[in-house]
């Protein structure tokens, strides 16, 4: 068996597991945004920042961000993987992924805190 | 229990060259999904951008709003990130469909292609009747 090092859980069948919850997490969280914005045509700041400021939204929308980051690092490791075969660019283009990623979420979680 | 020979002693035609083959509509799928994944990571530091806006101010939101409701660009990304996301939606929806032993041969892998790429277009079309 070949043992990978960059992937997120070293493992295929754990990396096809988390996509898939993932997947169905983000599914969910994008019909309840896209149907809330079609619902709230005339939307205002406080209806729309009270909806952030309420613990269950705030839980919902860090668990979208997390499993954004792991799916986009599967499937980005993925795709890297499949067409890039020079070990330094795919390494680099690895560890940018990674690091976008990061600041994504840390962006993210100020955003939703309000720091 | 048959031992593996290499590709190279076996006899026959071994071509991995993506260009020179033709792809058919359940591989053209594949790659829409590969394709609208990388678009939607790029896309996230518009989102975030926006959403960061958006909930920073009064003057924040009205910013989006307003951008999102008269400038050409802001539109445009938009519009071209719903549509990168009802793509990826779909045919996501159909993998999982597929790893549930659902439509997993090779004329259900064909049909329920079919469906992605209409549902993705009939979803393309109203989010660009919502954007403009």
């Amino acid at each position: 068996m070949v043992t990978n090092v960059t992937n997120l859980g070293r493992s295929g069948l754990s990396d096809w597991l988390v996509q898939r919850a993932s997947a169905v997490i983000l599914a969910l969280y994008t019909v309840f945004i896209v149907g809330y914005l079609l619902l709230h045509p005339q939307l205002d700041y406080l209806t729309w920042s009270g909806l952030f400021e309420r613990t269950s939204m705030r839980v919902f929308t860090l668990l979208a961000l997390l499993s954004i980051a792991a799916h986009a690092w599967i499937g980005l490791w993925t795709v890297v993987t499949d067409y890039i075969k020079w070990t330094n660019l795919r390494l680099a283009l690895q560890a940018f992924v990674i690091l976008a990623l990061f600041v994504f979420v840390v962006w993210s979680v100020q955003v939703l805190w309000g720091a | 229990m048959t031992t593996q020979k290499p590709l190279q002693t076996a006899k026959r035609p071994v071509n991995l060259d993506l260009s020179t083959i033709k792809q058919p509509l359940p591989a053209l799928v594949s790659i829409s999904h590969r394709i609208t994944g990388v678009m939607l990571f790029v896309g996230l530091v518009f989102a975030l951008w926006a959403f960061d806006a958006s909930l920073s101010s009064e003057r924040g939101f009205e910013a989006v709003r307003d951008a999102l409701a008269h400038n050409f660009f802001a539109k445009l990304v938009a519009w071209g990130l719903l549509s990168a996301l009802s793509l990826h939606f779909v045919a996501g929806i159909r993998h999982m469909a597929m790893d549930l032993h659902f439509a997993d041969d090779r004329e259900g892998g064909i049909r329920t292609s079919k469906i992605v790429i209409i549902a993705s277009a009939v979803l393309i079309l109203l989010a660009g009747v919502w954007v403009w």
